[in-house]
C-alpha cells in the first residue's frame, strides 16, 4: 500500500518533542554555542526525567512486545520504533543539533547494542538509560590514521585473555565521548580487531564502560559547529573489559565477513537518524527565512511558473522541494527498518541527500539575509556551521555515494572503490 | 500509517504497463519521433491495458474507481517507455478525468461512456498557451457569459490530436479563474492551426488552436452553471506530468547504467570510475526522492486533501530531476549520447518540456 498518512502516535511524538525543542533547546542554543564544552545539565536532566517518566526506554528501539493491562501482549499495531526515532531526531535538531547530541536516551552506541547485542547484553547496557542518573553513550570508530576507510582499516586491537579482552589503540572524533565516559556512568562502543591478519573479518564492536581502567579521554576538539556536543579523543591502554562485552561472534570466520557485515548493519539504522537530524536544521532554516521575509511583507506565491516568480520565491520553493522530497526518502528508509526490509541503499541515499540539502540551504539562507544572516544575533549563521557536520559524520557524502553507487551498479568493493 | 509499496492490484497493473513500455513503446519510439507518427495499433495496444478504464466507475462505462496514485504508477511506466506515446495513449484521460472529477451527473453520463467503452478515440484538452509566462491562474484565453452560454476567445498551444479530436476540454479564464469547457472541435470559430514543430514529443501530433468567438452552450461548462474548483484538475495534471517525468528519468538512468558498465576506458568500465559512478548515484537519489514527492501529492489528491501545493512542488522537482538526469545520461554516453541512434538525446529533449507539459496528461 502507498500511504502518506501520519500515524497519530508519531504526531504525538512530534508534538511532545516540539515542546522540548521550543522550551529547553532554542532558548539556550546560542549560550552553549558560545560556551563550548560547558555541559548542558538542565537539558540533560530534563530529558532524563522525561525519559524515566515514559518508561525509560529512551531512543533505543526494542523488539519486546509491549504488555497490556492484563499482562497479555498488546494487539499488534504497525511497528513505528525507527520512524519515531527519525521524527524525534528531526524535531530535536530543529531545536538544536548540538543539544540533541547530548540527549541521555541512547544514541549511536546504544543503537549498536540494540542492533547486534544479545538479550543479556541489552539488559546490562541498555537498562541504565532508565536508571537514577542520566547516562550518555557514544560510538568510537574513527582512528587518527583513517576515517572513511573504517572499520576495515582498524588498528585498535582486542586480545583475548581468559574471561577478558585487552584493548589497545586510539580513537578520535568520538561524539559525546567525554559525557559517556567521564560525566555520566555510560559506555562507548569501540571498534577493534580480534585478528589483524583477518582484515575486515576480524573487526568487532566492543562495549567499554565508564570508569574502566586504561580508557582515558585525552582531548576535546574545538569545532566549527555543534559545540554543545563534545568530540573526544579516547586512548585505550591495556584496557581490560569482560569477555561478554563483545558485540557479535568472538570467532573469526575466515571465509566470510558475515560477522563484519552484521556489525555494519548498525549504520543502516544510524544513517537515517543523521539524515533526519540534518533535515531538522534544514526545516528550521526554511521556517526562519519565511518568518523573516513575512515581516518584510514578502510571501511565497506557490503555483506560478518560474518566469513569474521573484528570485527569492524561486529559491524558497526549490528549498521546499528539496526538503520535502528528502524527508520522504529518509522516512522510507526508517519505515523499511520497521518493516524489517533491507534498507542499506535507502539509508545511504537519504544520508547523501540530507547532507547536501542542509548544507546548501543554510549557506543560501545566510547569503539571502545578508548582514542579518551573517550576524550572530540570529541562529542562521549557527545553523550554517552546525549543518556541515551532517555531510561528514556517519560516513561523508562521498563514502555514502560510494555505497549507493555499488548498490545501483551491483559492484563489490573490488570493482568500485 | 505510512506505506511505500504498491498494493497487489497496482503491482499487476505496473507490471503489465512496464512490459508494454519496454517491448512496444521503446521499440517504436525512435521511428515515431523521427517520422512524427505513432502506429495506431501501438496506441490501441496501450489503450487496451485499461489504465483509464480502471479509474472510471462502472456506472459510466468503466470498471473501477479513480485513484491518482494508481494513475501515477501507470504514468511512470508509460514514461519509462516513451513519454510522447504515453501521452497519446492517455490523451482521452485529459478529457475524461476532469469530467469525472468536476463534471455534473449529466456531463459524466453523457461523455464518459463513449470515451471509455470500446476502442481508443481522440479526445484531448487545450490547456497550454503560447506565451512565455503562461500561468493557469492567469489565462489569456477567456470565456465571457452571454444569453445562451459562453463565448470563448484566445489561442491554445500544444493541443494533442486537435485535427481529429472528437472532443476537447478547453480551459479559459472566467471571472479571473480558470474554468473548463467541453467543446466539440467542429464548433464554429475553432480554428485548428498547423501542426507544431517542437524540441521534443516528435511522435505526438500537437496543434496550435485558435478560438475565435466560439459560442458554447451553458451545459458545456464543466460542473454546470456554478462551474467547478479547478485546483484538483490542475493538480491531477501536474501529478501526471511529474509521474511521466519520473518514468522518463528512470529510463535514462537505467540506460546510462547499462552503458557505463559496458563501455571501457583505460581498460576498465567507466562505471568503475568514481566520476561516473557518483554521477549515477546522484541521479538515482534524485529520482527516488522526487518519485516519493509525486506519490505523496497523488495520495493527497486521493485522500481529498488540498493537493495543489504538493502537486506544484512535485512538478517543480520533477522538472529539475528530468533535466538533471537526462543531461547526465547524455554526458555519460559522451559523444554517443549526442547521436540519435541512442535514445538519451530524445529523453533530454523531452525532459526539458516537463515544466511546460501541464495539461497534456491527467491521472
Amino acid at each position: 500500500m502507498i500511504s502518506f498518512e501520519m500515524p497519530e502516535k508519531l504526531q504525538q511524538t512530534v508534538t511532545l518533542m516540539t515542546m522540548v525543542a521550543e522550551n529547553m533547546m532554542r532558548p539556550v542554543a546560542r549560550y552553549y554555542d558560545d560556551h563550548e564544552h560547558e555541559i548542558p545539565w538542565d537539558y540533560i536532566n530534563f530529558m532524563h526525567d522525561a525519559n524515566k517518566q515514559m518508561g525509560g526506554g529512551g531512543f533505543v528501539p526494542s523488539d519486546k512486545p509491549k504488555k497490556g493491562n492484563g499482562g497479555e501482549p498488546k494487539k499488534e499495531g504497525p511497528r513505528l520504533a525507527y520512524q519515531r526515532l527519525a521524527f524525534s531526531a528531526e524535531v530535536l535538531s530543529w531545536g538544536d543539533t548540538g543539544l540533541y547530541l547530548c540527549s541521555p536516551v541512547g544514541l549511536l552506541g546504544a543503537a549498536a547494542v540494540a542492533a547486534t547485542g544479545t538479550p543479556e547484553q541489552k539488559q546490562r547496557f541498555l537498562t541504565r538509560f532508565g536508571g537514577d542518573k542520566p547516562v550518555l553513550d557514544a560510538m568510537a570508530l574513527t582512528e587518527p590514521h583513517a576515517g572513511s576507510a573504517m572499520p576495515a582499516m582498524v588498528r585498535t586491537t582486542a586480545v583475548r585473555d581468559d574471561d577478558w579482552w585487552i584493548l589497545n589503540g586510539e580513537k578520535i572524533f568520538v561524539t559525546a565521548g567525554h559525557k559517556a565516559l567521564i560525566d555520566t556512568p555510560g559506555f562507548i562502543v569501540v571498534w577493534a580487531t580480534i585478528d589483524p591478519s583477518a582484515g575486515r573479518a576480524g573487526v568487532r564492536p566492543f562495549v567499554v564502560e565508564s570508569g574502566t581502567p586504561g580508557c582515558t579521554v585525552t582531548k576535546l576538539e574545538h569545532k566549527l559547529g555543534i559545540r554543545a556536543s563534545d568530540t573526544a579523543s579516547v586512548v585505550l591502554q591495556d584496557c581490560r573489559i569482560p569477555f561478554t562485552n563483545i558485540l557479535g561472534s568472538p570467532e573469526v570466520e575466515k571465509k566470510t565477513t558475515e560477522g563484519f557485515k552484521g556489525a555494519m548493519a548498525t549504520f543502516d539504522a544510524s544513517r537515517p537518524m543523521v539524515a533526519a537530524s540534518a533535515l531538522g536544521v534544514a526545516r528550521a532554516t526554511l521556517e526562519t527565512l519565511k518568518e523573516f521575509l513575512a515581516q518584510k511583507g514578502i510571501q511565497v506565491r506557490y503555483g506560478l511558473p518560474r518566469s513569474r516568480l521573484t528570485s527569492i520565491e524561486r529559491e524558497l520553493i526549490d528549498m521546499e522541494v528539496l526538503l520535502r522530497s528528502t524527508w520522504l526518502l529518509v522516512l522510507k528508509s526508517v519505515w523499511m527498518m520497521d518493516e524489517k526490509k533491507p534498507n542499506n541503499l535507502e539509508a545511504s541515499m537519504g544520508k547523501v541527500r540530507a547532507g547536501d540539502v542542509v548544507v546548501k540551504m543554510t549557506q543560501r539562507a545566510v547569503e539571502m539575509l545578508g548582514p542579518a544572516g551573517y550576524s550572530r544575533e540570529h541562529l542562521l549563521e549557527k545553523w550554517f556551521r552546525d549543518a556541515k557536520i551532517n555531510d561528514l559524520y556517519e560516513g561523508t557524502g562521498q563514502i555514502n555515494r560510494l555505497i549507493v553507487a555499488r548498490r545501483i551498479l551491483d559492484y563489490g568493493r573490488d570493482e568500485l572503490s | 500509517m505510512y506505506g511505500f509499496e504498491p498494493n497487489e492490484e497496482q503491482g499487476m497493473l505496473v507490471e503489465a504497463v512496464r512490459r508494454f513500455a519496454l517491448n512496444d513503446l521503446r521499440a517504436a519510439a525512435h521511428d515515431a519521433d523521427e517520422g512524427g507518427e505513432l502506429p495506431p495499433a501501438l496506441i490501441q495496444k496501450g489503450w487496451d491495458l485499461g489504465i483509464l478504464q480502471a479509474s472510471i466507475p462502472e456506472a459510466y462505462g468503466g470498471m473501477g474507481e479513480h485513484s491518482a496514485v494508481t494513475g501515477a504508477l501507470a504514468a511512470e511506466e508509460l514514461g519509462y517507455g516513451d513519454i510522447a506515446a504515453g501521452m497519446a495513449v492517455m490523451a482521452p484521460a485529459t478529457f475524461a478525468i476532469p469530467v469525472l472529477l468536476a463534471g455534473t451527473e449529466d456531463q459524466k453520463a453523457a461523455h464518459l461512456p463513449p470515451i471509455v467503452e470500446g476502442a481508443w478515440k481522440p479526445y484531448a484538452s487545450a490547456f497550454v498557451e503560447p506565451d512565455f509566462d503562461f500561468y493557469a491562474g492567469d489565462m489569456r484565453t477567456a470565456a465571457a457569459p452571454n444569453a445562451q452560454g459562453y463565448v470563448i476567445n484566445g489561442v491554445k498551444a500544444m493541443v494533442p490530436f486537435a485535427d481529429r479530436a472528437q472532443g476537447l476540454v478547453v480551459y479559459a479564464a472566467l471571472d479571473g479563474k480558470p474554468q473548463a469547457f467541453l467543446v466539440s472541435p467542429g464548433t464554429e470559430g475553432v480554428k485548428i492551426g498547423e501542426r507544431e514543430k517542437l524540441l521534443g514529443l516528435g511522435a505526438l501530433p500537437l496543434f496550435r488552436v485558435q478560438f475565435d468567438s466560439v459560442h458554447v452552450p451553458a451545459e458545456a461548462r464543466l460542473g454546470g452553471a456554478d462551474g467547478h474548483d479547478p485546483a484538483p484538475v490542475i493538480a491531477a495534471s501536474q501529478i501526471a506530468v511529474a509521474a511521466l517525468a519520473v518514468g522518463l528519468s528512470r529510463g535514462a538512468f537505467d540506460y546510462a547504467v547499462a552503458y557505463a558498465k559496458d563501455r571501457e576506458v583505460f581498460g576498465t568500465p567507466i562505471a568503475q570510475k568514481q566520476s561516473i559512478a557518483f554521477s549515477l548515484a546522484e541521479m538515482a537519489i534524485e529520482i527516488e526522492a522526487v518519485r516519493l514527492l509525486v506519490w505523496e501529492a497523488a495520495w493527497m489528491l486521493d485522500a481529498g486533501n488540498d493537493a495543489s501545493k504538493a502537486a506544484y512542488l512535485a512538478l517543480t522537482g520533477a522538472s529539475d530531476m528530468a533535466m538533471m538526469v537526462t543531461d547526465r545520461a547524455v554526458q555519460i554516453l559522451g559523444g554517443h549520447g549526442y547521436i540519435r541512434e541512442h535514445p538519451v538525446e530524445r529523453w533530454m529533449r523531452n525532459g526539458r518540456g516537463v515544466s511546460t507539459f501541464t495539461g497534456l496528461a491527467m491521472v
